[in-house]
């Protein structure tokens, strides 16, 4: 038995499109290791959903090409399942939790009966026993009244309640890995701390290890132990959530550090966006796609991508002022103080 | 949800009435009058015979005669056939139109849902392409003249089925497929823009992601939420279809409710027309009701909670 449960390894995913084909995910590689949460954080369009989904195989065959690299799940390579495989694996040993809990229930189904479907499928159970089952997760993910709620429909739940009955179905048969798909995206702030909180319970209480996929920089802070930055279809940085907070190496992460409000910051300084927009993924160039955007940029970013770089054992980053032969810069100061306060307090 | 069903009928009821309302007075703008060859008739003659059938009476009160006759149940007398009453001919004339039609329906609705969830799945392939084409066809061609081709290639050159006429169950085979291509291309057509749509929805990546068989996910997560719209398209097309069809059952001979209704209108036959249209609409608001009861069945968050208003 490994210390790693996933492992993914130089990842190529491309779609087909009428315009020409989308290079969405391109070279991405990430370990999770048992009972840890890794945060994947970049902005829309980064290839964080699409690396989700190509674990759990969830994208539409059709136009989806999974060009290089292996998933390793328990040292089995996952694209080389079949699809009957996969469902095996699909809820029982990897579970996902989407973005938008408004959606992501079947509005024609009883809820308990949504829960119950996935335990009958992977848990010899009687119809009654998969009931009891239900009803006590969701009793576990808090929902008050879990009998007589197993009997409501999803219209009939707030969204955080629905997020509770999607957690419910995806921890129904004590998945090893839990993917959740930005999670709290859709919902109120009070309530993405109890999502958050009860996430960080359950993952105490099961031992699940965690990807969550955010382009919330709180969020990390309060779950991760480990984060990679996604830009453009790759991981651009990886470290411990310190590394990243305290001594983050590439300028797109001091950009998302820097355009993070921070609590004792004067109002009246304004936040720092990072200039300009994502690339188009289905018309790169041949250099480091941040290039166009980069305030530090250099002549070799627009022609070479740059080779991953080891910053210490756990900390690696892909940029050229990693060069020995780069000009030293000096950081911007993007701590702000205050949320790196936070997590040392909690 | 009894209240609602009570509120609901009361609302029929009041439809029904402004029907009746609204074509007894149109009728009256009909040219001619029931009588065959008045011109033949005595003026005296015409008296007694308007006299006979309370036709000599001004027309709100032949109005009042006919809406307290129908509280009563009655639907009057045909003008046309001796001794016979409305009721009785709707009767003995709705068993051809309902057979065919609900046949219609039925191979309509089966073959229209395979054909709708085939070109869903293989959405942009040949199959999907070829599947748009028929609905298109059948969407466009009117029956008859599917009802025509089936009849001369089917019935007078293969001689497979009857080519026309009413004597058994083989009889109704042809103009009931005649019927059904309207219903295969319409429920095909709704069938595969829901199907699409639905497949988009999180909900379907929630219950593959639970390790659901990709079958399971179809039938029970996708196609159940498709049917929906498609209940309130097909509602409508059942009544008119069932309830006899001018062309077609004239083409094959069918001695059903829509050739006795295009009869009666040629010949001025009122209470007759009165009786059809009554009956024809009387169905239509019904269905309309049981649509909307089903559709409360299909999908929760439509249920009628009538009193209970927490849902």
């Amino acid at each position: 038995m490994t210390d790693t449960i996933l492992s993914v390894d130089n990842l190529d995913v491309s779609f087909q499109t009428y315009n020409g084909v989308i290079k969405a995910v391109r070279g991405v590689d990430f370990d999770l290791k048992r009972g840890e949460t890794l945060a994947i954080v970049g902005e829309s369009g980064s290839g964080k959903s699409v690396t989700a989904k190509s674990i759990m195989q969830l994208l539409p065959k059709k136009t989806t090409m999974i060009d290089e690299g292996s998933i390793t799940y328990e040292n089995e390579n996952l694209l080389n399942y079949s699809r009957k495989e996969m469902e095996k694996i699909r809820g029982k040993e990897i579970s996902m939790v989407f973005q938008d809990p408004m959606t992501s229930l079947n509005p024609t189904m009883k809820v308990g009966k949504q829960v119950v479907e996935g335990i009958r499928k992977h848990q010899s159970l009687t119809k009654k026993e998969a009931y009891n089952r239900a009803q006590e997760l969701l009793e576990l993910v808090g929902i008050p009244n879990a009998k007589e709620r197993m009997d409501a429909y999803p219209h009939e739940f707030s969204g955080g309640m629905r997020q509770r009955v999607v957690i419910a179905i995806a921890l129904a048969c004590n998945p090893k890995v839990l993917i959740a798909d930005e999670p709290t995206t859709a919902l109120d702030v009070t309530i993405q701390a109890q999502i958050l909180d009860l996430m960080k319970d359950l993952q105490k209480k099961t031992g699940t290890s965690i990807i969550i996929i955010t382009h919330d920089l709180g969020v990390v802070v309060n779950m991760a132990s480990r984060i990679a930055v996604m830009y453009a279809g790759e991981i651009v940085e990886t470290g411990t959530l310190e590394e990243i907070f305290y001594n983050p190496q590439h300028p797109y992460t001091w950009g998302l550090l820097q355009s993070m409000p921070k609590m004792h910051q004067d109002r009246s300084v304004p936040l720092i966006p990072i200039k300009g927009s994502p690339p188009d993924v289905s018309n790169l160039h041949d250099g480091c796609p941040f290039a166009a955007r980069c305030p530090y940029v250099m002549k070799v970013c627009h022609d070479h991508v740059p080779d991953k770089e080891q910053v210490s054992e756990t900390h690696s980053v892909s940029c050229w002022l990693q060069d020995e032969r780069a000009p030293r810069i000096k950081q911007p100061d993007f701590t702000g103080g205050d949320h790196v306060v936070q997590t040392k307090t909690r | 949800m009894l209240r609602y069903i009570l509120q609901r009928s009361g609302y029929m009821i009041v439809t029904l009435f402004i029907i009746v309302t609204i074509t007894f007075f149109l009728m009256q703008l009909l040219p001619g009058t029931p009588f065959s060859n008045p011109d033949k008739l005595s003026e005296r003659q015409l008296e007694l015979m308007e006299e006979k059938y309370g036709l000599d009476k001004p027309v709100p009160v032949q109005y009042i005669t006919y809406i307290g006759n129908l509280l009563q149940g009655d639907l009057g007398l045909s003008f046309q056939y001796e001794g016979r009453t409305v009721g009785s001919m709707i009767g003995e004339r709705i068993g051809p139109s309902a057979l065919i039609g609900g046949q219609a329906v039925v191979i309509g609705l089966l073959l229209g849902v395979v054909l709708g969830v085939i070109s869903a799945l293989k959405h942009n392939s040949f199959l999907d392409y070829g599947s748009v084409f028929i609905a298109v066809l059948g969407m466009s061609i009117p029956s008859f003249v599917f009802a025509a081709l089936l009849q001369y290639y089917i019935g007078v050159r293969l001689e497979w089925l009857p080519a026309a006429l009413w004597k058994d169950y083989s009889h109704s085979f042809l103009p009931s497929i005649a019927l059904s291509v309207l219903v295969i291309a319409t429920v095909a057509r709704f069938i595969r823009t829901e199907m699409l749509e639905v497949l988009g929805q999180d909900y379907v990546n929630t219950a593959r992601a639970k390790g659901i068989g990709e079958v399971v996910v179809i039938l029970k997560h996708v196609l159940r939420n498709a049917l929906i719209p498609v209940v309130t398209v097909l509602g409508p097309l059942a009544v008119s279809i069932m309830t006899g069809t001018l062309v077609v059952e004239k083409i094959f001979a069918v001695p059903g409710l829509g050739e006795q209704f295009t009869l009666s209108i040629l010949v001025n036959d009122y209470s007759v027309i009165m009786g059809i249209t009554l009956f024809y609409s009387a169905l239509f608001i019904f269905i309309v009701f049981v649509v909307d009861i089903l559709y409360g069945v299909l999908d929760p968050r439509i249920r009628i909670t009538g009193g209970k208003n927490d849902g």
